[in-house]
């Protein structure tokens, strides 16, 4: 079982349910036509790849279709948190190792078994 | 039509010769060509299609259409996430889908009254209705074994305890989807996608062959 909480749903629903959609926050630049075409490649196709915490849009395909954020860190594929479109994540920078290890618990909702 | 807010849409009422034009319900292949096994003392579960209902799709604010729905059937929107609720008689329910879409399915053939009603009440604040009734169709599902047939085919946790009546979800049936809804103590109900109907239908008469499935015609 590898559950998800949906924050529309307000509850935890099965992977199954979901899809991952890329990077969150990516904002679309105000004028695309005054964009150097650096700036606009960067904007359509260039994403970031980072080792630890990621901020990452998915949808949940089969319950509401709602899409929302999740922050995930790549190389434990926790889950830390999730939050509605809109909003801003709580969770931005690694835990401290005493963190991590209090959290443990918390966060084994997110990891695959 | 005379009302401003009316003339933008092209309303149609799309069951209006259904006296004089034969209607076929997602079912009606499966249930001639796919079996129906009459129910018996030994059924613990019994499969019934409620066809040619009225569905339609809310779509707006909470508030707004809370208060239309209010004015028009009597009975407001389900106030939690993931949960239905039936007006005064039973007959008619609404259903969370989404933070801004509802299901509401009535009595066969009031889809269209419904539905303009609403549309006038509702007038020139942002919503969308949609008569999705032709595309999906309600089944129940009668039995003390409903759960245990629901637990083979589908990923939701629908352990009595867990799954209070007045819940729905939309979640993955089989290898489809559905809407998964409980009604009462031992009644479910599964709406069905009409492409997806047969597959569900022989797929629930094969998961429930060990609880001498019945179907009621
Ligand atoms: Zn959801």
């Amino acid at each position: 079982m590898f559950q998800i909480y949906c924050p529309y749903c307000e509850e935890l629903r099965e992977e199954e349910e979901f899809h991952p959609k890329g990077q969150a926050h990516i904002v679309r630049p105000a004028d695309p036509e005054a964009c150097s075409d650096e700036e606009w490649g960067d904007y359509l196709f260039f994403r970031d790849n980072p080792r630890g915490i990621h901020h990452e849009m998915w949808v949940h395909a089969v319950g509401c279709r709602k899409f929302f954020n999740v922050t995930r860190h790549t190389v434990s594929y926790a889950i830390l948190e999730t939050y509605k479109i809109g909003e801003q994540p709580s969770v931005t920078a690694e835990p401290s190792a005493g963190e991590a290890a209090a959290s443990t618990a918390d966060v084994r909702q997110g990891v695959r078994a | 039509m005379s009302d401003s807010a009316l003339s933008r849409v092209n309303l149609f009422d799309s069951r209006a010769d259904h006296a004089s034009v034969a209607v076929e319900s997602p079912l009606a292949y499966s249930l001639q060509r796919s079996g129906a096994p009459a129910p018996s003392a030994a059924s613990r579960v019994v499969l019934r299609e409620q066809a040619f209902l009225g569905h339609l799709i809310l779509r707006g604010g909470a508030i707004v259409l809370d208060e239309a729905l209010r004015e028009v059937l009597d009975t407001g929107l389900p106030g939690r996430p993931n949960t239905l609720s039936w007006d005064a008689s039973g007959e008619r329910s609404i259903q969370w889908l989404s933070p801004d879409e509802w299901l509401l399915i009535v009595p066969g053939g009031e889809a269209f009254a419904v539905e303009r009603r609403l549309r006038e009440r509702l007038a020139d604040a942002s919503f969308a209705i949609v008569d999705v009734s032709g595309g999906q169709t309600l089944l129940t599902l009668e039995g003390e074994a409903v759960p245990e047939l629901l637990m083979k085919s589908v990923v939701y946790d629908v352990d009595p305890s867990h799954f209070a009546v007045g819940k729905g979800v939309n979640t993955v049936f089989a290898k489809a989807t559905a809407i998964v809804r409980r009604s009462g103590e031992t009644r479910w109900e599964l709406v069905v996608r009409r492409s997806f109907a047969d597959y569900c239908y022989r797929w629930l008469l094969d998961a429930g062959e060990e609880y001498a499935i019945g179907v009621e015609r």
